[in-house]
């Protein structure tokens, strides 16, 4: 399966008169965007506002973050599922708007939404700063359940970056064309001897309300552990439904940009052969977790691979999701480096998981979530800061008079990713 | 500006006895440097002033413990000091566990750094080590030449909060604590070149050494059931509408007491879940699911044990640190059973 990525790179956002690219600036019409966006009655109000990297802006609470994308040519669109029809995606051109993102932020669902400073000390947390944001503000309508306020509020953000991309698409040139290729299994199979063979086991939160992924729209708790194509994951066809705390949430956003599928097709043919890409889930039950996990070892024997690299998403509960997976793929001889983010309290010194196995004998970490920051306050908030005393790594007190909040990393949105987005670790002192 | 250090030491160190003097010497504050004062300040070059040394009799802190600490703190306090530098203690156990109780309250109460020195060995590195920096030095006072100027490098760098590097480059006993850096990679070409090095067989370092965790033993079953008085503890989070302890989320650092005396069962109307990493919906709808006073009235009523304890404890266990959870136990196992609480039904989410 072939991808071409056409990225077109976004310095700049702006509001005007018509929605178009123009020198790295990305204009938007406002009224045009959310008439594209609204009409879902579940949401009361729907506004939009803009955050640009470097200015004295905070956004809270922050559900989801999409990267606006579209296809150019071939079947089907981006977001199968949700967007897209459920037909396979993941060949021909698909246009990306690389440097803007779509920022989802309205009333709390439940505890797990986050912050994204756009300067100052939390901004180096977050990758969202970087990025020139469209912000989505939004009201559930009264009585609205919350897992239907939650659905809302993510085809929301996919229709406003979808859109996006759409309406720039036939006037634009790619600055950059990346090309993904991937074989057949059989081509794979064959292909550079004498390299060990390696796959990534791609861990899918799905532990219920604000705890779901979706694949080509099914809800990733009711699958099998299946194969995906890499190229697939760069339409879409994996997205979030979850804010597990926001740190270490995988936002649609990192999902499109998986920088462990990147890292692998990086050193494919030099020091491996990537022949796969497994996605399994992280359910609550026992039973689930021995099934997906076996199941999933189980592919990556099939596949016969000597390597994997295994990615969390979330902490404490998937912990034993991830521990079991690497016990189970050493014991089948698969060699496993482990990616995951920790919580060893506010001072540091306490267990980091809450499962431990002696062959996870090789671990990167994207920090502990728990080590507090003090967020000062900024000259414009985007969406309703009074959450800050209930997320998840906030506390009562965590949002001060004047506006500075002090939590925990926790509460930064992609602060301590599981997918290794950033560079951030830690270290014994 | 120059930073005002306090020093820490013991009746030996002060020139005022030996082992014959340790029971008698209580906490006294002089003006200036006293003993290895002198060498501490001539390391510190003036960037930093010894402004009071501390002087305690070892036994006297031994065994007065708690007064000891509440006098010390309070003459620290008085030379109102930037950063508390204790001993170095080499190989002396009491010096160096007073040393280590010393700087260990003085960053909790009064939220300044602390350094002290200290063999490996020393009973004090044990106890200490997570709550301060403890420079190693050899296991006995001729190490001293080598151990104040390691000890005042990194004085000087907490002072100026620089980035303080691993143990073995800065000279201190590993504390065990997790501080987070940032690294030239992101985590995935991390991921991707560890990877690549285990498959070759080449030697990699895991970014964290697998945990070790404590193994709580069950009690033997309760043998009179009958007469038996039981608990209900979660850490599902259920608590009283409304969340009145303001429970946090996640990274709990507290539990909820809540009487339950007059409830034959929990509803929706007076109960719901603080818990940030669990759908909260259908415990929201129905709190029994998670604390199931339910089902304990009807078996109170059976007479299948004698009674259901008047009052429940809960928390919340989403990302709380393992330092938390264990003292929530112990304090909760406590009070249980001074009540004379027979057994306790432990639930989570």
């Amino acid at each position: 399966m072939k991808l071409e990525l056409h990225k077109v790179k976004v310095t700049g956002v702006q509001w005007g008169p018509v929605t178009e690219l123009r020198n790295g600036v990305l204009t938007v019409n406002k009224a045009e965007l959310l008439a594209k966006v609204s009409g879902d009655e579940r949401l009361a109000s729907l506004d939009a506002d803009l955050a640009l990297p470097g200015e004295k802006t905070r956004i809270v609470p922050v559900k989801d973050v999409v990267e606006p994308r579209c296809k150019l040519e071939g079947k089907n669109e981006v977001f199968p599922g949700f967007i897209g029809d459920v037909e396979s995606v993941g060949m021909g051109k698909t246009l990306v708007l690389d440097g803007a993102a779509v920022v989802t932020c309205g009333k709390i669902v439940g505890f797990q939404e986050g912050i994204v400073d756009m300067s100052g000390p939390g901004a180096q947390y977050t990758p969202f700063s970087q990025t020139n944001n469209v912000v989505l503000i939004f009201t559930p309508a009264e009585g609205l359940e919350r897992h239907d306020y939650e659905e809302a509020g993510r085809l929301a953000g996919f229709k406003a970056a979808h859109y996006l991309a759409s309406a720039v698409k036939n006037s634009v040139k790619a600055d950059v064309v990346e090309t993904f290729d991937f074989p057949t299994l059989a081509q794979a199979m064959t292909a550079h001897p004498g390299l060990p063979k390696v796959a990534y086991l791609y861990m899918l939160q799905t532990q219920g309300l604000l705890h779901d992924t979706y694949v080509y729209g099914v809800d990733a708790k009711r699958i099998i552990p299946t194969l995906i194509c890499p190229t697939e994951v760069m339409d879409g066809a994996i997205v979030s439904g979850n804010c597990v705390s926001a740190c270490d949430k995988n936002s649609t956003y990192s999902h499109l940009n998986n920088p462990v599928i990147r890292a692998l097709y990086e050193r494919h043919g030099k020091d491996y052969n990537f022949v796969g890409c497994i996605i399994t889930n992280e359910n609550v039950t026992l039973a689930d977790k021995k099934r997906s996990s076996s199941y999933a070892t189980k592919l990556a024997k099939m596949l016969g691979v000597d390597g994997m690299v295994i990615t969390e998403e979330g902490f404490g509960n998937p912990d034993t999701d991830l521990i079991m997976n690497c016990r189970k793929a050493e014991t089948l001889g698969i060699k496993t480096v482990l990616v995951t983010d920790e919580y060893a309290g506010r001072d540091g010194a306490s267990q980091s998981l809450a499962d431990a196995c002696k062959e996870a004998d090789a671990l990167v970490t994207g920090g502990n979530a728990n080590e507090m920051i003090l967020l000062p306050p900024m000259d414009k908030v985007i969406g309703f800061p009074d959450f800050a005393n209930v997320i998840a790594g906030g506390f009562q007190g965590s949002l001060h008079e004047d506006g500075a909040i002090l939590v925990e990393l926790q509460a930064i949105t992609g602060a301590t990713s599981e997918l290794g987005y950033s560079k951030i670790s830690a270290y014994t002192m | 500006m120059t930073f005002r250090v306090v020093h820490y030491i013991n009746q030996f160190f002060a020139g005022i006895g030996g082992e014959e003097k340790a029971g008698e010497v209580l906490p006294e504050l002089r003006q200036g440097v006293v003993g290895p004062g002198a060498a501490l300040a001539a390391e510190l070059k003036g960037q930093a002033e010894v402004v009071g040394t501390i002087i305690c009799g070892d036994g006297y802190f031994a065994e007065h413990m708690e007064e000891a600490t509440a006098k010390i703190l309070e003459l620290l306090n008085s030379c109102k000091p930037d950063i508390l530098i204790a001993g170095p203690a080499f190989n002396a156990g009491r010096y160096g566990t007073a040393c280590g109780a010393v700087c260990d309250a003085a960053a909790k109460q009064l939220g300044i750094p602390t350094v002290t020195g200290m063999y490996k060995e020393n009973p004090g590195v044990d106890m200490y080590r997570k709550n301060t920096f403890i420079v190693s030095t050899a296991d006995n006072a001729r190490g001293i030449k080598e151990a104040v100027p390691t000890m005042a490098k990194l004085a000087l760098k907490l002072l100026k909060k620089e980035t303080v590097g691993l143990g073995p480059e800065e000279g201190y006993l590993e504390r065990g604590v997790r501080r987070n850096y940032f690294l030239e990679e992101t985590g995935a070409q991390r991921a991707a070149a560890m990877l690549a090095k285990k498959l070759r067989g080449e030697p990699f370092v895991t970014e964290y050494p697998m945990p070790v965790f404590d193994r709580v033993e069950p009690n033997p079953a309760v043998k009179d059931l009958k007469n038996a008085t039981i608990a209900l503890v979660t850490s599902g989070g259920i608590c009283p509408k409304g969340n009145p302890d303001h429970i946090e989320a996640s990274s709990a650092t507290k539990y909820g007491e809540y009487d339950i005396s007059t409830f034959a069962a929990l509803s929706e109307a007076d109960s719901e879940t603080a818990h940030g990493g669990y759908d909260p919906t259908y415990a929201n709808k129905e709190p029994n699911r998670v604390l199931p006073v339910d089902v304990l009235r009807d078996m109170e009523k059976e007479g299948v044990f004698k009674k259901l304890y008047d009052k429940y404890y809960t928390t919340v266990g989403n990302g709380t640190p393992v330092a938390n959870a264990k003292r929530f136990g112990a304090e909760i196992g406590q009070k249980l059973k001074k009540d004379g609480v027979s057994a306790v039904i432990l639930t989570s989410t």
